[in-house]
């Protein structure tokens, strides 16, 4: 048994406390031991991930105690894809709240930000129902603090319907746990998944409904029609960095269906085609909904929260079929709407900060680095609406493929068009009131758009004052890392591109592991060796 | 005995709904601690309903009589939980409630109508950027 699958969830867990204790007021030692653990999760990520492609599952015991009665952690492919994009995501948009200078706006936020990472890793990892919640818990705990991270009336009360939102789904949580306990009388998912195999059809009534209601539980965290109701208001008044890391949250939804509708339901046991009914109209009712609000918006920061929402329904609108074919194009476009709706909320930050915090669509003279920010604007507005030669493209392009032998064919093709259509409107919309409109005004008088007269901005104090206010532009850290960072997740998108044949082949094999749960009961639950 | 439980936790459950479905983080919370104690009930009641048996298997055999201990550990992570959570939402409550002068729930109009442009150069220490 290796030691190795226990590691993302430690570092951070350690190095999180450790931060709080001994350097709550030194911000520049915060910043170093922050991104160190970042790091660090990313380099655990890719050993794990190497050790993942062999194609076997790892199983790591905690206390040793043997499988369904002592809690484990599973590596699969899966986990480990999530990981490493969960790492990669982490350590891009730090190095921008850092370029920015949203980590000086309030307390600890790089500590919330490694808590975040040690909820999110848990989640990905474990192989036991009732620890998913309690990872859940610690992802969403850390979150409320990120979420309102720099305080504000407005983002308070955000966070307070943000966070009554969740804990009603936490509370839904429990109860679909509690019922899929009363007739398993497991909460090991392989162990799970096997007793649900062996249910007489006649006994499976409330097995259903503990089904229905767990997936409902993650369909609000993956803001999913009709349960999106909590993530317009919450991304679009969370500051930028933390939004853009709230695009792997949204994720971990997406994730915990993959994994319980592949492994403890597939379709081929009693459960039957129950997800898949459910969850296509309603990916195809979140895409439309999520477009249309591109369009309708008259805020920027609302905007990518739209934008969010119906990338992930086009993300469920191929996973919802899981087969090996629309689970490989749905990972492939996870990976990229998980980058490219990063790069979104951190490129409107860009903009809102240099528009003295006005996120209106509205014109306003032309602002600084207009040149720099309305490309990065362009680019990761093809990338997001999907638009040759970016990742989105080939994204859709595989979904539409894998959706090409569906009943419902006619109907997931026309959404998926002309709904794309709609946001490049959308997007256009926005870009040329930004930049183009915005452009033929003239500089307000008295509003430092000229360099000359901007005054130079100092060194960045490396302590916390108390009743620090909330800074703009002219005092972000070190701009430049706030574009690299930016400049970084499309990186990832052309990446992504490039080396689409060979992605989609590892994708192809992940796709293939989460179709045989044998593998699964056989590694958790058979091989037991030098357990207690 | 099951039916008098179920009853209760149904109910409680109707008054925690009632509760968040209103206009002021107060009842919400309240709503908030209703519905946790109702899912608490219910998980405690998955392990089955019996009485004066013990948690454990004291006598191992096909006829040995006990009470499921599981349900019980799980409640007790559950209430912890729970508690960090409502102490959580009370605090974030409180917060909105000073910083913006009142405690409604739904977000103010400046969320969804663009305001002149004037306010916003007035008061720049309202921005969300």
């Amino acid at each position: 048994m290796t030691h190795w699958l226990i590691a993302p969830v430690l570092v951070p867990a350690i190095l999180g406390p450790l931060m709080i204790l001994w350097m709550r007021h030194d911000l520049l030692q915060q910043r170093v031991f922050g991104v160190i653990g970042s790091l660090l999760t990313l380099v655990v990520a890719i050993k794990l991930n190497v050790m993942a492609a062999g194609g076997e599952v790892f199983v790591y015991r905690l206390g040793n105690w043997p499988a369904p009665f002592g809690i484990v952690l599973m590596l699969d492919r899966l986990a480990a894809l999530m990981l490493i994009l969960t790492a990669i995501l982490a350590v891009i948009v730090q190095l921008y709240g850092i370029g920015s200078g949203w980590d000086r706006k309030g307390w600890h936020f790089h500590s919330l930000w490694l808590f975040q990472l040690m909820g999110l890793n848990g989640a990905f990892l474990t192989g036991d129902a009732f620890n998913l919640f309690v990872f859940f818990e610690v992802l969403l705990i850390a979150s409320y603090g990120l979420m309102i991270h720099g305080g504000g009336p407005m983002r308070l009360r955000a966070g307070v319907q943000y966070i009554s939102y969740n804990l009603a789904g936490s509370a839904l949580f429990l109860a679909a746990l509690g019922t899929l306990y009363s007739v398993t009388g497991t909460l090991n998912m392989a162990d799970m998944a096997e007793r649900v195999a062996m249910m007489p059809a006649e006994d499976t009534a409330i097995l259903r409904t503990g089904a229905v209601l767990l997936m409902l539980v993650f369909a609000i965290k993956a803001a999913i029609v009709p349960l999106h109701f909590w993530l317009p208001s919450t991304y679009a008044n969370a500051p930028g960095p933390v939004a853009a890391l709230f695009a792997i949250m949204s994720k971990v939804g997406v994730y915990a269906i993959i994994r319980f509708f592949t492994l403890v339901f597939p379709s081929d046991t009693i459960v039957e085609t129950i997800a898949t009914d459910l969850l296509l109209p309603a990916a195809l009712i979140t895409l439309t909904l999520g477009q249309l609000g591109v369009l309708g918006t008259r805020s920027l920061t609302r905007l990518a929260a739209y934008a969010a929402i119906a990338s992930i329904g086009t993300l469920m609108i191929s996973v919802a079929h899981f087969d090996a074919e629309g689970l490989t194009a749905g990972l492939y476009y996870m990976l990229h709407s998980t980058l490219a709706g990063a790069a979104l909320f951190l490129t409107v930050d860009l903009i809102a900060a240099r528009r003295g915090g006005d996120f209106w669509l509205r014109l306003r003279p032309a602002i600084r680095n207009t040149g720099l920010v309305s490309a990065l604007f362009f680019a990761t507005a093809i990338a997001v609406v999907g638009l040759p030669p970016l990742s989105g493209f080939l994204g859709k392009l595989m979904i539409l493929d894998a959706t090409g032998d569906d009943p419902w064919m006619a109907g997931i093709w026309a959404t998926i068009l002309i709904t794309s259509l709609i946001s490049l409107v959308g997007f256009g919309r926005a870009g040329s009131i930004l930049f183009w409109k915005s452009h033929e005004l003239d500089p307000e008088p008295g509003n430092d758009t000229d360099e000359d007269k901007r005054p130079e901005p100092g060194p960045i104090p490396t302590k916390l004052e108390t009743d620090e206010p909330i800074q703009d532009v002219d005092d972000s850290a070190a701009p430049w890392l706030a574009f690299l960072a930016v400049g970084g997740l499309l990186a990832g998108s052309v990446v992504m591109t490039v080396f689409a044949g060979p992605l989609s082949e590892y994708l192809q094999q992940t796709a293939d592991q989460l179709t045989r749960p044998a593998l699964y009961y056989e590694s958790v639950l058979q091989q037991q060796e030098g357990t207690r | 005995m099951e039916l008098l439980v179920a009853t209760a936790i149904g109910a409680c459950m109707a008054a925690g709904i009632y509760l968040i479905l209103r206009l002021r983080t107060f009842a919400v919370v309240l709503g908030m601690t209703m519905i946790t104690y109702a899912i608490n009930a219910f998980l405690f009641v998955t392990g089955r309903l019996v009485v004066n048996l013990p948690p454990i298997l004291r006598e191992h055999g096909e006829h040995a009589a006990y009470t499921d201990p599981l349900p019980q550990a799980l409640v007790l992570t559950a209430i912890v939980i729970s508690f960090g959570m409502t102490a959580v939402v009370v605090m974030m409550a409180l917060g909105a409630f000073i910083e913006s002068g009142d405690d409604r729930i739904n977000m103010p109009q400046d969320d969804r109508v663009m305001p002149p442009l004037r306010t916003i150069d007035d008061k720049p220490e309202d921005e969300t950027a």
